[in-house]
């Protein structure tokens, strides 16, 4: 069966407008184009990726474009790799981020896998992100041509091999000439709204809702920097560092802000934002998308934050200390920050890493 | 000249559905066009499509082992089921018990209704003393109806319903049998095996006839309440107008059935043997039925189930299907994804096995081809997903 050859695609269809248009821009291209939704969430859903509704516009899209479709079950990875670290995450204090495991894991590791066995060295989603081509040869991950919906912050993960297989169609559009696109084909996505927050947990029950029924939550105390208890919380795994509303503090002068979470105590210390702001954060899990690099870069540190200048130093335990260029407010652990690279194709990730 | 275009499809799906025999597809056409009459009616229109249903009536309870005045027309095998099951409760009230192998249509209306399941052994034959210890429960309302399979749909097992049948008699004589025939009917006696159960469901597209048509028998005496009130159509018992082309040509598939079924179910036996032979000769692939050793039950002549180790079935099934062999797994979800299948776990086979099942059933239009088809194509897909199709390792360093 020597079926790989360099003119087949995977695209991976979600069922939105920029999957949709990504598939139909392969297929303009001559590409020999097969779509995959990925079934990744077999509980409710509300929002996103897994839903009956959005598989049957992924697959009346193919049709529409006259290319195959197929469904995978990779629900039980994705609990695996997403949704059980999410819980433990959460229940040790921390605050994760399931859309880049998801990444990680699935779209990009279990799904370049699938579809090299499946004859396909090429994989493209809708991602706005472009993978550019250096001098030497090597990939790296730039920024999409619409900042406002620049993704390469959740794909930093993307290695030379990753890099050199993936394409994403739609990362030199902007969101308005996506929609713009899909009009003209005259797709059923067009007009269809953007994905919001994570696709397994619904607007109904929330975070709170998914977790209380995954894992105990604890009611915690509430102490300042001096040790003194300020006040209580319902549940101490659902407190975030840097978060202000929501502690019962408002109201009493200065903004105070979650500094700490530690769930054995079941204490979360709260600060002013001088307390609340650090000089350095660790950083372990690091992935680079070429070397390992240390010295100024910009790191960002959420999906659309503002990247901050930044020198990267390599501590001895194999962590990488981040000294900010300016004092920054505290990271959540759990968090990932990504660090970028002013180039002759704009801003590029050069790697990331989770904060400790 | 490689023109780039497939290879002829080896089609090994034939239990999902078969193809439609040319001269149910030519007897169904007039009704389709000029003889578009309501058989309920009265005029020389109504009155020609109403002889064409009673017509069909005959081949169609034959087939069922009963008489045509028993045959409720459906619209397909999951009507037909859920007219027994719902059928059945709300005329008698009581309780339904299944076994923990019938197709969705049977088990989700039981499960529904509050019903039980029994459980099967290793090879998937009902278990007979469970079914006894089910009846005899007194914790619960009296079971009212059975609903055990003829064969099974995954893996081809047919039950000794003779037995089950005894069971039922000695335990609960008040129960009524039902058996779902729909994969039986094309290769199997009903008149004999299902001769046993009160209610007898048959669907059009397996056994040749077009979709959207089915039928129930329902033999004298059992009370089976209409699940659709209105015309009064099939006596009261199935209201709605007559699908009468589908029901033409359920009774033409039905009459091919009954003259050629002993020949091609001959043919059969051996086209499955020799696929069988061909597809666990791959390393690692094994025979669902007899998996361990087990003696094999009587199953039909048409399914070879199998479980790839190591490999994922969607995968397989992909690379099969770009080779032009179509075959499946377990069922889907309403998304089109596989689903883990409830037969193999009620077998016992472990999920882990369970992930690389795959099912090639043969039909009337099979012959040797598609063996080789499936001797070229399986070894080498199932040795790349092996080593290619493999979980994340991501962050593992």
């Amino acid at each position: 069966m020597s079926i790989a050859h360099d003119r087949r695609v995977m695209v991976a269809m979600s069922g939105g407008v920029d999957s949709s248009v990504a598939a139909a821009l392969l297929v303009e291209d001559g590409f020999d184009v097969v779509g995959v939704t990925l079934r990744l969430w077999g509980g409710e859903s509300d929002s996103g990726c897994c839903a009956v509704s959005d598989v049957e516009d992924a697959r009346r899209v193919a049709q529409q474009l006259d290319i195959d479709h197929h469904v995978f079950n990779l629900a039980d990875e994705f609990t695996q790799h997403v949704v059980q670290p999410y819980v433990d995450d959460h229940a040790a204090g921390r605050t994760p981020n399931p859309c880049i495991e998801c990444n990680r894991h699935l779209k990009f590791d279990r799904l370049l896998n699938r579809a090299r066995a499946l004859g396909f060295e090429r994989v493209a989603t809708g991602h706005h992100a472009r993978v550019v081509t250096l001098g030497d040869g090597t990939h790296r991950l730039a920024r999409g041509a619409d900042a406002a919906k620049d993704q390469s912050y959740v794909l930093y993960m993307l290695n030379q091999e990753a890099l050199g297989r993936v394409t994403f169609p739609v990362g030199d559009m902007t969101k308005d000439q996506v929609r713009a696109r899909a009009t003209e084909l005259g797709l059923r996505t067009a007009d269809k709204p953007d994905s919001q927050d994570v696709c397994f947990i619904t607007s109904a029950s929330g975070r709170q809702g998914f977790l209380t029924q995954r894992v105990e939550l604890h009611p915690g105390r509430l102490v300042d920097t001096s040790g003194e208890e300020v006040g209580s919380v319902e549940a101490v795994e659902l407190v975030t560092v840097g978060q202000r509303r929501g502690l019962g503090l408002s109201g009493s002068g200065e903004y105070r802000f979650a500094v700490a979470v530690d769930v054995p105590s079941r204490t979360v210390t709260v600060g002013t934002l001088d307390e609340l702001e650090v000089a350095t954060t660790t950083v372990r899990q690091l992935e680079w998308t070429d070397q390992p690099v240390t010295g100024a870069f910009a790191v960002q540190a959420s999906a659309h934050g503002t990247p901050v200048p930044a020198n990267l130093v390599s501590a001895e335990d194999g962590s990488l200390e981040v000294r900010w260029g300016t004092p920054v407010r505290r990271i959540a652990p759990g968090q990932s920050l990504v660090f970028y690279d002013q180039g002759p194709h704009g801003e590029v990730v050069v790697g990331g890493g989770v904060a400790t | 000249m490689d023109l780039g275009l497939p290879p002829p499809e080896a089609y090994l799906d034939h239990a999902a559905s078969t193809p439609t025999r040319p001269e149910v597809v030519e007897a169904m056409l007039p009704w389709l066009t000029e003889h578009f009459g309501n058989p309920s009616g009265s005029h020389a229109r109504a009155r020609a499509a109403r002889r064409a249903v009673d017509e069909a009536r005959e081949p169609v309870a034959e087939l069922l082992g009963c008489a045509p005045g028993e045959v409720v027309f459906t619209s397909g095998g999951t009507e037909a089921d859920d007219l027994a099951i719902n059928g059945v409760l709300d005329a008698v009230g009581g309780r339904a018990v299944c076994s923990a192998i019938e197709h969705h249509a049977v088990l989700d209306p039981v499960l529904h209704r509050g019903g039980a399941t029994v459980a099967v052994d290793a090879v998937g034959v009902v278990d007979l003393d469970d079914l006894s210890r089910q009846l005899v429960n007194t914790d619960e309302a009296p079971v009212s109806l059975v609903s055990v399979m003829a064969a099974n749909n995954e893996v081809g097992t047919i039950q000794p319903l003779d037995a089950v049948a005894a069971v039922v008699a000695r335990h609960a004589p008040d129960a009524v049998l039902h058996t779902d025939a729909v994969q039986a009917a094309a290769w199997c006696d009903l008149r004999q095996l299902a001769s046993a159960a009160a209610l007898v469901s048959l669907s059009g597209h397996k056994i040749g006839g077009p979709k959207g048509v089915g039928a129930l028998a329902v033999r004298p005496g059992v009370a089976v309440a209409a699940r659709l009130r209105g015309g009064g159509q099939e006596r009261g018992r199935r209201s709605g107008t007559h699908n009468v082309a589908g029901i033409v040509g359920l009774g033409v598939a039905a009459d091919l059935v009954l003259t050629h079924r002993d020949a091609t179910a001959a043919r059969m036996t051996s086209l499955r043997d020799e696929l069988e032979s061909v597809v666990t000769s791959v390393p690692g692939v094994v025979a669902t039925v007899g998996r361990d050793g087990a003696a094999r039950p009587s199953r039909l002549p048409t399914i070879c189930h199998v479980c790839v180790q190591g490999v994922s079935s969607e995968a397989l099934l992909f690379l099969l299907d770009d080779a032009g062999i179509a075959a499946s797994a377990a069922s889907s979800c309403a998304s089109g994804a596989t689903e883990a299948s409830h037969v193999l776990a009620a077998m016992g086979v472990t999920s882990e096995q369970a992930r690389g099942s795959l099912r090639f059933s043969l039909g009337w239009t099979s012959d040797e081809v598609v063996v080789e088809r499936v001797a070229a194509a399986l070894p080498d897909a199932v040795a790349r997903l092996r080593l290619l199709d493999v979980p994340s390792r991501a962050g593992e360093r």
